[in-house]
């Protein structure tokens, strides 16, 4: 007896109960197009979160002065964060792509008609990199400015819109407190409001330009510049966790901080960021492929009860099979083929209705699913399991049987 | 050739202990033609599954063709069952959507013979039978009388040494049991296969060489029958013995 033949006979035996069969096949249909599906769009979700994450720079380390509310009063900081501190960071730490220093201050921003306060940056030409910002006219500040502590400015496309009132910004002159700024540069507007990491509203001019005309007294201490936070570009994803004990170790140095004193700054990565947020989006997706799995395990215990009802009403074909010579194992075979058939067939038809509402979901623009080999094989794999884990104990009952006794069943 | 010594078959039904056989010994030879009779409960369908390997008595020995087959696992029961044995039943018990070919051939399905092979033998049985221009009919196509020689061909067609027959006329007319009948007649006759048959009927009896009588479990008696009756030639009026056992023919076609 083999293989091909038990097929032959399982697929006669599904065929006589045409509609008894595609019910139970429906059941595994839908289980199995729920976990592609799910899946899939979980992936898609996890993937699309983690390139948005990413887009920011995954190698970025972004160093500041945490701000500590204590008896100095609300915002004081702890330690500064001193110019010096850029520079010998960039002398002592190794896997620097790109670092770019700023200050930060809120300044009132005028245009000959308007007037509104806004966060203003000094800051270095390497700052566009790290931030991977794009101009959609003009320049940026290149280092002819920052030597010369040139009055130029670049701006976020929504602040050169609210300051001009809609005309072109470019070579326009503004006031930012009482220094005169010419625009040299506007960026492409990123139309995404991620937060604080969006290129819209920002104001940036020459970090010297700054400490010179525009922050003051606010930007020294002990007559040392001060910054408000540094960017780091690591050279590389690998890099990016020596690069942040690299740079703690000359902060501390700097500071005169021993190895058990709390280090007044911050220094973090975007990749524990996203680290976060990937175990989020899998946490997501588990839940939801669970969901999926036990619309599954229905789909099998329906297919479980189909074959019992299948043994019992065949008692007397199973007896006279082992009357003519079957064994148990050829009779366990062939109920097991029967129920396998079910469960593989619910399987392929699982996966191709789930991958049709993978590509549903993504026509809808709602999320880009993204259907994996891994994901089929897991589908078709449980399917399979199903069918075997389920089709086991009435194909059992059924080899079992004593011929004698099965044949005189009615 | 078949040997049984003291076979008991016990079963136990509540508090009762029902002795189906109490200790049949018999003996059938290679090429005999050999009916088992008795009343309905006189345990000749017990004998008749336990001969077949259907089933396994409680105690006693049996021997196929100098086998032991009560000390055989399932797997070499179902052995001899597909090669030693062929079984014709009262109910036919041939599977439905299935033609008059593939159900003759699945016996052989069973043996790993090849599809080509198992076509041939099925095709010849068929033809033994008289049944070669209903291959392709299935079950519910076929009259009562050629469902039985459906059921005779899958019997006959792995060739086994012993051909068990029980009551394979009880559900026809007296016109295709006799039809029936001839077939193993002339099976008995031209290919000298052995055969046992069950009838509660001494007028199919008296178409066999010898008659063994049972009752209660046990035989009671053996008879040689010097002239058995040709099938279809023989009427009922004219055979010695009147038929007795109206009763037990109801009984038997309620059960």
């Amino acid at each position: 007896m083999n293989i091909l033949g038990n097929i032959k006979i399982a697929l006669r035996a599904l065929r006589a109960n045409m509609l008894r069969s595609s019910l139970t096949v429906l059941g595994i249909v839908i289980g199995v197009a729920a976990v592609v599906a799910l899946l899939s769009i979980g992936r898609g979700a996890t993937a699309s979160i983690t390139s948005r994450v990413s887009s920011l720079g995954s190698n970025l380390v972004t160093v500041s002065a945490q701000l500590r509310f204590g008896p100095g009063g609300a915002g004081s900081s702890g330690a500064s964060l001193l110019y010096s501190d850029y520079e010998s960071i960039i002398s002592s730490v190794h896997g620097i792509g790109a670092i770019a220093p700023s200050y930060q201050s809120e300044e009132t921003v005028a245009s000959s008609t308007r007037s509104s306060g806004y966060a203003v940056s000094g800051v270095t030409p390497e700052y566009m990199t790290v931030r991977s910002y794009t101009l959609a006219e003009g320049r940026f500040i290149n280092a002819g400015d920052y030597v010369a502590s040139s009055p130029v400015v670049v701006l976020g496309s929504q602040v050169a819109a609210d300051i001009f009132d809609g005309l072109s910004p470019m070579g326009r002159t503004l006031k930012i407190g009482n220094t005169d700024f010419t625009v040299i540069g506007v960026f492409v507007s990123s139309g995404t409001s991620s937060g604080t990491s969006s290129g819209d509203n920002v104001v940036l001019i020459p970090l010297s330009t700054g400490y010179s005309k525009v922050f003051g007294s606010r930007a020294s201490e002990n007559g040392k510049s001060t910054l408000s936070s540094i960017l780091i570009s690591a050279s590389s994803a690998d890099v990016v966790n020596s690069v942040i004990s690299d740079v703690e170790l000359t902060l501390r140095s700097d500071h005169g901080l021993k190895l058990t004193d709390t280090l007044p700054f911050s220094v973090s990565s975007q990749a524990q960021a996203l680290a976060t947020l990937s175990s989020i989006t899998g946490t997501l997706t588990a839940f939801l492929g669970a969901i999926a799995a036990i619309s599954l395990l229905v789909g099998g215990i329906g297919i479980m009860n189909i074959e019992l009802v299948s043994v019992t009403e065949r008692t007397r074909e199973i007896g006279l099979r082992k009357a003519v010579g079957a064994t148990q194992r050829v009779i366990l075979l062939q109920f097991l083929i029967e129920t396998m058939t079910l469960a593989i067939l619910g399987g392929v038809l699982g996966i191709a209705l789930g991958w049709a509402i993978a590509e549903v979901v993504t026509l809808l623009g709602l999320i880009t699913a993204t259907v994996t080999a891994d994901i089929v094989f897991l589908a078709f794999f449980s399917a399979a399991l199903i069918g075997l884990f389920f089709g086991i104990y009435p194909a059992y009952q059924a080899s079992k049987l004593r011929p004698i006794e099965a044949l005189r069943y009615e | 050739m078949i040997e049984v010594k003291d076979l008991k078959k016990i079963y136990q039904i509540g508090d009762t202990e029902v002795r189906a056989l109490d200790g049949v010994s018999l003996k059938i030879n290679d090429g005999e033609m050999v009916s088992i009779m008795g009343p309905s409960g006189s345990g000749k369908s017990t004998l008749m599954a336990i001969l077949g390997c259907l089933d396994i008595p409680t105690s006693g020995i049996y021997w196929i063709d100098g086998q032991e087959v009560e000390k055989m696992n399932d797997n070499q029961l179902a052995n001899l069952r597909a090669h030693k044995i062929g079984f014709v039943f009262q109910q036919f018990n041939l599977l439905p959507r299935t033609d008059a070919l593939e159900n003759v051939m699945l016996p052989l399905v069973y043996d790993g013979l090849s599809p080509k092979n198992r076509m041939e033998r099925a095709k010849e049985a068929l033809e033994i039978v008289g049944l070669s221009d209903r291959m392709h009919h299935h079950p519910n196509q076929l009259s009562g009388g050629q469902q039985q020689r459906v059921a005779i061909a899958r019997a006959l067609v792995n060739q086994p040494s012993i051909l068990l027959a029980d009551e394979p006329t009880g559900n026809l007319d007296s016109k295709t049991g006799a039809e029936i009948i001839a077939i193993f007649q002339k099976l008995h006759r031209e290919r000298h296969q052995t055969v046992v048959y069950v009838t509660h009927d001494s007028f199919t009896a008296r178409h066999t060489e010898r008659i063994i009588h049972l009752a209660d479990g046990q035989v009671k008696s053996e008879e040689i029958v010097a002239q058995p009756l040709i099938a279809g030639v023989a009427h009922r009026e004219s055979a010695d013995e009147p038929v007795t056992n109206t009763t037990a023919t109801n009984k038997e076609a309620v059960r």
